[in-house]
């Protein structure tokens, strides 16, 4: 029967895998190795500054067994999100690592880079056209916000990546990429159902997440055909099961069963999970309804600059009257830097722990319950400087607050670290993530094909 | 919150442990949340078995007025509810209080936003909860 292998050797590139389960994996004869290198979860920050969430050294060694590996077997890599969030800095830096790869194993490669970024006049002009939607929960877009963006970057569905695929590249470096598209793309070119593929992509891209007992650094291989797709483990200690799989497949999406992503949805309402062997599932049915083009674009603010300082209250009249204690503080920060200090420019925030640190406002519980918390004094202002001042008084006054009752004259607080403040610089926030209408899904996307190593690194032709 | 905000229709269900109610967490596997997306929180739970997840979708045992009450938001802030018979499992998604790393935000990946939701008083009128499990 006509199939194909992919190959998913890690969550993100960068965060590992076990040698000898890629060298299993390798053993089965894959037709393409792909990984994602990226995700929105570790929030805007890395969007905004341009930086990597994943360590220099890390993708170093990733790549530096996943390329050779893939070059020896002939097989493409596609990488998708490069650095993290797909952005110019991120493939460059992606790149450069690559780069490094090269010259280390003394290889030669033709590379496909695929640039992520949107120009801000396009989607300024698609605003203006109502060609831009946002998703639930998400603000009005404005041109304001668009330019007020460090990067901006759309996810590109399988198109692009197909287009790349087709000049036969060892390797394929893409900016920011729809997740399953990374590993789909290779199956659509071969001809196999864009259902199945986008399905089977979803659960590559986080590889052995969706194992049972899950991982975020191992191996796994899918095989898709022309009735559907199966995926197996590549260690002993590891199952995919009916329900891992299953339940993977509604993973961090808004909808268990309707994916929408570039161009159309997934429709997995119909699906069945059947479990072939120990380690592998079976799944059958999973359809995609394609839809008029479109993008999801992401783009970041920044809104201010962080000071924090971390301390521990273990004096139970003080925990009792904490709310009053933090009025007396907001109170006395209005006195020193003025009235509308909190009002419009610094946000201050005390986040404790062991009450509602980690729920916020959608703590049910009321009060704190133990015999200690933990206190983050937080503080975003338009500077850094402006931060550091608001964070380090509140931090002096609480010390040294008088409150009701109080039985600890020499301080309120205990300070693990010193220096105790921490200046954690520019806070970012999602500003887009909208859906823009586009015309040609390939073209948003431009390629440039580099050869790389032994003596014939230079620009090639621009698609 | 009280058991004195609630709506009467709902008390019996969230305020006490009488009998016809059970916590969530005796009829489910895996109770998590996630982000979906850095505008939403995604609330998953996988039943223990499929007469307890069919008893529990023929029931509606999980409801926006019970998220909104268990959350303290209103019911606008929750997308449909929808039950996955392929993975014996009900979705809730709802609006985040802060977008993913803004400056109010408290979790940045949403993994830990589960447990109102596992410790939540639901009415169960099928079989204990003990029985079916594993």
């Amino acid at each position: 029967m006509n199939q194909m292998r992919i190959l998913s050797p890690t969550a993100i590139l960068g965060y590992g895998f076990p040698i000898e389960s890629f060298q299993e994996g390798m053993g089965r004869k894959p037709d393409v190795i792909g990984v994602d290198a990226g995700s929105t979860d570790p929030g805007p920050y890395y969007l905004g500054t341009g930086q990597s969430f994943v360590n220099a050294e890390a993708v170093l060694r990733d790549l530096s067994l996943l390329v050779p590996a893939a070059k020896a077997a002939g097989i493409p890599l596609v990488i998708g999100t490069a650095g993290g969030s797909g952005a110019a800095p991120h493939v460059a830096w992606c790149l450069s690592l690559l780069e490094r790869v090269v010259s280390d194993h003394d290889l030669r490669l033709d590379v496909a880079v695929i640039h992520g970024d949107v120009p801000v006049a396009a989607a300024k002009a698609a605003l203006a056209a109502g060609r831009m939607q946002p998703l639930s929960f998400v603000p009005e877009l404005t041109e304001e916000t668009l330019d007020r963006c460090t990067h901006l970057v759309a996810q590109m569905g399988m198109e692009p990546l197909i287009a790349a695929l087709s000049a036969g590249p060892d390797v394929v470096l893409a900016g920011r990429c729809y997740d399953p598209a990374v590993f789909a793309a290779p199956m659509l070119l071969r001809g196999f159902q864009a259902g199945p593929a986008l399905h089977l992509g979803k659960i590559l891209e986080c590889a052995a997440i969706a194992t049972s007992p899950g991982s975020g650094r191992d191996c796994v291989l899918g095989t898709i055909n022309s009735c559907g797709f199966s995926v197996t483990t590549l260690s002993a200690e590891r199952r995919f099961t009916v329900q891992s799989v299953a339940a993977h497949t509604m993973y961090e999406k808004s909808h268990p069963f309707l994916l929408p992503g570039p161009g159309g949805q997934l429709d997995l309402s119909r699906v069945r999970f059947t479990q072939l062997d120990e380690r592998t599932v079976e799944v059958r049915g999973s359809e995609f309804r394609p839809g008029p083009p479109t993008v999801k674009l992401e783009g970041a603010v920044c809104v201010g600059y962080r000071t924090f300082c971390i301390c521990g209250i273990r004096d139970g009249g003080m925990i009792s009257q904490l709310d009053d204690i933090f009025a007396t503080l907001r109170q006395a920060v209005a006195d020193n830097f003025g009235k509308k200090t909190l009002q419009t420019d610094v946000e201050l925030r005390f986040r404790v722990y062991g009450h509602n640190g980690v729920m916020g406002p959608l703590e049910p519980e009321t009060r704190p319950a133990g015999h200690e918390v933990g206190l983050v004094i937080d503080v975003v202002a338009p500077t850094q400087k402006q931060a550091a001042a608001v964070c380090g008084f509140v931090r002096t006054a609480a010390l040294h607050l008088g409150f009701p009752g109080r039985i600890s004259t020499a301080g309120n607080l205990a300070f693990p670290f010193s220096p105790s403040d921490v200046d954690a610089g520019p806070v970012f926030e999602f500003g887009v993530y909208h859906i823009m209408e586009v015309e040609d899904p390939v073209s948003l996307f431009p390629a440039t094909y580099l050869v790389m190593g032994a003596q014939h690194h230079s620009t090639g032709r621009r698609q | 919150m009280t058991t004195s905000d609630l709506n009467p229709a709902m008390s019996t269900a969230i305020g006490s442990t009488g009998s016809g109610t059970v916590p969530l967490h005796t009829l489910a596997d895996v109770i998590r949340s996630k982000n979906s997306g850095p505008f939403e929180l995604t609330l998953d739970v996988f039943f223990r078995s499929a007469e307890i997840y069919g008893a529990a979708k023929e029931q509606h045992i999980i409801s926006k007025e019970l998220i909104g009450h268990l959350y303290g938001i209103d019911t606008n802030q929750i997308l449909e509810i929808v039950y996955y018979d392929a993975a014996l499992a009900v979705k809730v998604t709802m609006a985040r209080p802060a977008s993913s790393g803004s400056p109010a935000d408290t979790d940045v990946y949403g993994a830990q936003q589960h447990m109102p939701l596992a410790d939540a008083l639901v009415y169960w009128t099928g079989a204990p909860p003990e029985e079916g499990l594993p």
